[in-house]
């Protein structure tokens, strides 16, 4: 424990020998055992703050800059374009369509995963985590084997005239799969943690079950359905490889925000691709933004929350 | 009669006990929606590409499996990611230790920007990451005098993988890293450990079960991985192919059957990736309590 000594502050503090016996008592420019010295905090805190700018900060600012590269002319032309704004709609139809229902599938698995014991439990919820450990490219590859003009069900949907593949129901089957875990994941040990007694209190005084459910569970959970919301509508809006299998690529018809910044950059139209590709930057930031705040304000109550 | 046979039914309900009951209504209604719709939705799709990869004799699965231009995209799809996880947990752990146990001003942004990862989309992340460090792009400019080239190689593939992987490390190793007790730490110091000590020896084994789950988060996540590494890749055949490419490069030709058994490979896993990190969360909450 021999550190060196940094000469005494001004204040009234005990003396270098009283220092060396409790060097953890000492308060000041002597940093207490359990820590680094100043200068490797210095040295590891701009490293972390360097390789966050450079990995993290750099390709965000550089969605904006090159949005904006030709002035602001160019991006509101790049965004009023007519495919443009269909991609948009269709983004926007495919996350309304999607991130309902896996909410709604949410709240029925953690009501039963958290409220009821019954065999094969742990094995449900690692089936619940399942699209998180594969690849988007094979969901949307399931789909194709399912749906399309080759797959099991083909002949039976080109005889009546349905399409899946290459139209919005498979974009839509497509982006639920990769999104299902997400509200799931938030509800399910909080649910957990909460237990069953305010729901059986509430039964007791005579609530019938959905009462319950509606005057009691879901306050309960509000805060951690949104966040679960949150995520899910991100990744819904934004989701890229599932929806590249099955989409077909059809501009103006089958093609969401993220397919129209690929086919536009591939053309070398950067411009126009960076800056749709700037809209969904700003989403992800008003969901980080909206996700924070959330962590800030209801910690407590999203408790049992962690990364994935 | 009765006294006999809830006796002898007794070792069965052990290994596969009854539900529990309860007075809460909706059991059935919510499982029965959610195993429906999760087997609808995941299940039963996924049971197509195993089905499709049965209707292969063996040979012909073999044949495609061990196809060249597939055993370079899984050998490209795996390495960039191990190399990246590497990466992760590397600066992952440091970013970790510096959002815990310091105070500096911007921390809380650093803290949100970190899962930056997770809220943009892959695709938007491939162009930006593509631009950057492209030869004439502001970070591939200043490393093409270097005779360093990220983008449209190898390295363009790995930079891609880490941006994605790395809140997956940082996420996992952070709460175990605040509810460390400090009280070990102090222990190890008042004993005469040196601070560099005290760090090897309490505090990275504490954190060993988080940084190996982050690590596998990580690389799972990594090898599927399309949206944010085409762009940057330059999708060389043998060279800067990622497995997942290739699947889509394969539908996109028809080959429906060398799609369906690269996929069957990576769907395998994929599912072992699964069970590692459930066992090594479990292994961890066994450790710590919780993480």
């Amino acid at each position: 424990m021999d550190h060196p000594m940094p000469p005494a502050p001004a204040s009234p503090t005990p003396g270098p020998s009283a220092a060396r016996a409790f060097p953890s008592r000492r308060r000041g420019r002597w940093h207490p055992p359990t820590t680094e010295t100043a200068p490797t905090r210095a040295v590891l805190i701009a490293g972390a703050v360097l390789f966050l700018l450079l990995v993290l900060l750099a390709p965000l600012i550089s969605v904006f800059a090159e949005a904006l590269a030709d002035g602001l002319p160019g991006y509101v032309a790049a965004l009023t374009d007519p495919e443009a704004l269909s991609a948009i709609r269709l983004t926007l139809l495919v996350a309304v369509l999607s991130v309902p229902l896996n909410a709604l599938f949410g709240l029925a698995a953690a009501w039963a995963i958290a409220k009821f014991e019954f065999p094969g439990k742990s094995l449900f919820i690692t089936v619940i985590d399942l699209p998180f450990s594969i690849s988007p490219v094979i969901a949307g590859l399931v789909y194709v084997l399912v749906y399309g003009a080759h797959g099991v069900l083909g002949p039976f949907l080109q005889a009546h005239d349905l399409q899946v593949v290459f139209a919005l129901p498979g974009i839509v089957l497509a982006t639920m799969f990769v999104t299902v875990p997400f509200v799931a994941r938030e509800l399910i040990p909080l649910m957990q943690e909460q237990g069953t007694g305010d729901e059986e209190a509430a039964l007791s005084l005579g609530a019938s079950g959905w009462q319950t459910f509606w005057r009691v569970t879901l306050p309960n959970v509000k805060w951690a359905l949104l966040y679960g919301v949150l995520l899910c509508n991100a990744r819904a809006m934004g989701e890229f490889g599932a929806v590249a299998v099955v989409s077909g690529r059809i501009r103006g018809f089958t093609n969401t925000m993220p397919l129209q910044v690929e086919i536009l950059y591939n053309e070398y139209n950067t411009v126009a691709a960076f800056a749709v590709a700037s809209l969904l930057a700003v989403l992800a930031l008003a969901t980080l933004v909206l996700k924070t705040l959330l962590e800030w304000r209801y910690g407590d109550a999203l408790m049992a929350r962690r990364g994935h | 009669m009765t006294g006999q046979a809830s006796l002898s039914s007794r070792p069965l309900a052990r290994l596969w006990p009854r539900r529990r009951p309860s007075v809460l209504p909706g059991f059935g209604l919510t499982l029965g929606f959610a195993v429906f719709y999760l087997g609808l939705l995941v299940l039963l799709p996924l049971a197509a590409v195993f089905l499709r990869a049965a209707g292969l004799t063996p040979e012909a699965f073999w044949a495609l499996v061990t196809h060249p231009r597939t055993i370079a995209a899984l050998r490209v799809s795996f390495g960039a990611s191990l190399v990246a996880a590497f990466i992760n947990v590397g600066f992952g752990a440091l970013t970790a230790w510096v959002l815990v146990r310091y105070r500096f001003p911007g921390r809380r942004l650093l803290d949100a920007v970190v899962d930056l990862p997770f809220a943009l989309p892959t695709a938007v992340a491939g162009i930006a990451l593509s631009s950057l460090y492209a030869v004439n792009g502001p970070l591939g400019g200043l490393l093409a005098p270097l005779g360093i080239k990220v983008a449209y190689t190898w390295l363009g593939v790995v930079v891609a993988l880490t941006f994605i992987g790395l809140p997956f490390v940082v996420r996992t190793v952070q709460p175990v890293l605040e509810d460390l007790d400090k009280g070990q730490e102090e222990a190890a110091a008042t004993l005469g450990a040196s601070r560099w000590q005290t760090l090897r020896r309490v505090v990275l084994p504490a954190l060993a079960p988080a940084l190996l789950t982050g690590f596998t988060l990580a690389f799972a996540r990594a090898v599927g991985e399309y949206g944010s590494v085409i762009f940057i890749a330059g999708n060389l055949p043998y060279r800067t192919e990622i497995a997942p490419l290739l699947i889509v490069i394969q539908l996109g030709e028809y080959n429906y059957a060398g799609a369906t058994a690269l996929a069957v490979v990576m769907l395998v896993i994929a599912f072992v990736l699964l069970l590692a990190i459930n066992l090594l969360q479990a292994w961890s909450r066994r450790r710590l309590g919780g993480v």
